[in-house]
């Protein structure tokens, strides 16, 4: 235990001074060249004026609108699929939860690009969906998937389920199953139990899934150009063609700046909104 | 009723594993089909878009480029981590918390916002070599894999061991290298994994960083996709989850998957 106050400060040194240079300096630089612009990027800087100005044009409240919508919906829809996923899982016997994890797991080992390619394929008009669909007579002709906003919504759903499925099972998991039989004992029925007993426990999961979900989606930026393409204007698409195409870096900053608030500010609401809950 | 419900539920699962795992196989299926319209392979398998893609030089060099970025990166991020996870463990710096929290942070941003903060960066020291560029960020971006693995085991190690060493005659730096580093062996290789797995993926900070003498393969394959894409995507795509497979499961041979953790 009793390791002696030097050499502990060396071992931590190289990676301290690193992670200041090569992290927290350009974050921060970021963040102070947006708010307050430097021009040391050698052209124009963003400032205050820029936020106004990018703030009060209609088209860029559209584009932050859309990324609200897309984060919020995609969150939702996973929500919807995810919750009923992990409350069965957890009912059925501990191989068949390891097969459930592991098919949740498999997923994430696959790069975004590669399985919203494999989306790409599933959702065209000739693919695997539609033709599943007309052999079972539920539609006559193919619908269009790809480069609609419901199809990217759904898409993006796939790559995201698991981020909301790990923390609601392993919430559902920390309940103590006595819980549900001392409620039972009280002549409390099946729903009566979950609303009361189970939901109110499996919350703080779903607020951690449910923030992590939409930080993601919000700075995602594979999946819109992929499933949607330049005519769904979303912020990451936004910012990456302000650096990358029009070499406007003034507005793109502050474009990130409001990314990076929305990401940010979910993640720390969720994180309120689950302390207090668990309070009560 | 309730048997009802029990039995929706398993449908529900059934459902939900397809729809999980569906864009991976069809990826994988249709790499092996002959047809040049993202077909499933009906009428036979063929391997004609391996063949194609092996024609293609640049994924190659992007492959390649990709690899030793994610090498050197994760070969950097271990030699700061190991020691920095220690000093934090046994409180043996002042402000240990905030050091761990600097150490995991990169990964709480979204990481486009990170890949401007580093362009912005280095445009401004002048920084123009995209490969240094790119090694520099994916430091920045591997620690945290490797502080979170080396954390979580140290939390395990029972420090009791290097007292034992010092009574019997060992100095401080001999118990550590004797005692602690082979008891953490497996976080590092675990940690180191994904840390790999983790720049080789990147697409969001490297999108910003790279140039046309550096490009690493995830920007290369976006980019193809993005000019009208064929199977050799597939292809592709397919053999760099037989990669990610294949490492995880050397991983799990050498020191089993229960202990990746994570969290």
């Amino acid at each position: 235990m009793a390791v002696r106050a030097s050499p502990g400060i060396w071992l931590a040194l190289p990676a301290a001074i690193w992670m200041t240079i090569g992290f927290v300096v350009p974050v921060v630089f970021l963040i102070v060249s947006g708010l307050f612009g430097t021009g040391l990027f050698g052209g124009e800087a963003a400032s205050i004026a820029t936020f106004v100005d990018v703030l009060g044009d209609p088209y860029y409240l559209g584009v932050i609108g859309n990324t609200l919508l897309y984060s919020t919906s995609v969150t939702l829809i996973c929500l919807a699929i995810a919750y009923p996923f992990a409350l069965a899982l957890i009912r059925l016997p501990g191989w068949a939860q390891a097969v459930g994890m592991i098919v949740t797991l498999l997923p994430l080992t696959a790069s975004a690009i590669v399985k919203t390619f494999g989306i790409t394929i599933l959702f065209r008009t000739t693919g695997v969906v539609n033709k599943t669909l007309q052999i079972f007579g539920i539609v006559d002709a193919p619908i269009r998937m790809l480069f609609t906003v419901p199809g990217l919504y759904l898409g993006t759903a796939n790559m995201m389920l698991p981020f909301m499925i790990l923390p609601i099972y392993a919430a559902l998991r920390r309940i103590d199953p006595a819980l549900g039989d001392a409620a039972a004992t009280l002549r409390s029925g099946p729903f009566d139990r979950f609303r009361r007993v189970t939901l109110p426990l499996s919350l703080p999961g779903v607020f951690a899934g449910f923030a992590m979900v939409f930080a993601l989606v919000a700075s995602a930026y594979v999946m819109p150009t992929l499933l949607i393409g330049e005519r769904h204007k979303v912020l990451s698409k936004t910012i990456a063609h302000a650096f990358l195409v029009t070499n406007d870096p003034a507005k793109g900053t502050v474009l990130a700046l409001v990314l990076l608030a929305l990401c940010s500010g979910m993640v720390l609401l969720a994180a309120r909104v689950s302390r207090t809950g668990s309070m009560r | 009723m309730n048997a009802a419900i029990v039995g929706l539920g398993r449908v529900w699962i059934a459902v939900v594993a397809v729809f999980l795992l569906a864009p991976i196989i069809v990826t994988a299926l249709v790499s092996f089909s002959p047809s040049a319209i993202f077909d499933l392979p009906w009428d036979g398998f063929s391997l004609r878009w391996y063949q194609r893609l092996g024609r293609q030089s640049s994924f190659w060099e992007a492959l390649t480029t990709s690899a030793w970025i994610a090498s050197v990166a994760t070969g950097i991020a271990v030699v700061l981590a190991v020691p920095a996870a220690i000093a934090i463990s046994t409180r043996a710096v002042p402000g240990a918390a905030i050091l761990a929290n600097l150490l995991t942070a990169p990964l709480m941003l979204p990481g486009l916002v990170l890949g401007i903060a580093f362009l912005q960066a280095f445009r401004t020291i002048d920084l123009r070599d995209a490969a240094l560029s790119l090694v520099l960020a994916h430091v920045a971006i591997t620690t945290p894999y490797i502080t979170r693995t080396l954390l979580a085991s140290l939390h395990l190690f029972d420090y009791a061991m290097l007292d034992a060493a010092r009574t019997l005659g060992s100095t401080w730096p001999g118990a550590i290298v004797k005692v602690m580093l082979p008891n953490l062996a497996p976080a590092v290789v675990s940690g180191g994994a994904f840390a790999f797995l983790a720049s080789f993926d990147n697409y969001s900070i490297s999108l910003f960083l790279v140039d046309v003498t550096a490009r690493t393969l995830p920007v290369q394959v976006l980019n193809y996709l993005e000019t009208g894409a064929d199977p050799t995507i597939a292809a592709i795509s397919t053999i760099l989850l037989a990669m990610t497979v294949t490492v995880l499961l050397v991983v799990d041979r050498a020191i089993g998957l229960r202990r990746m953790d994570v969290s």
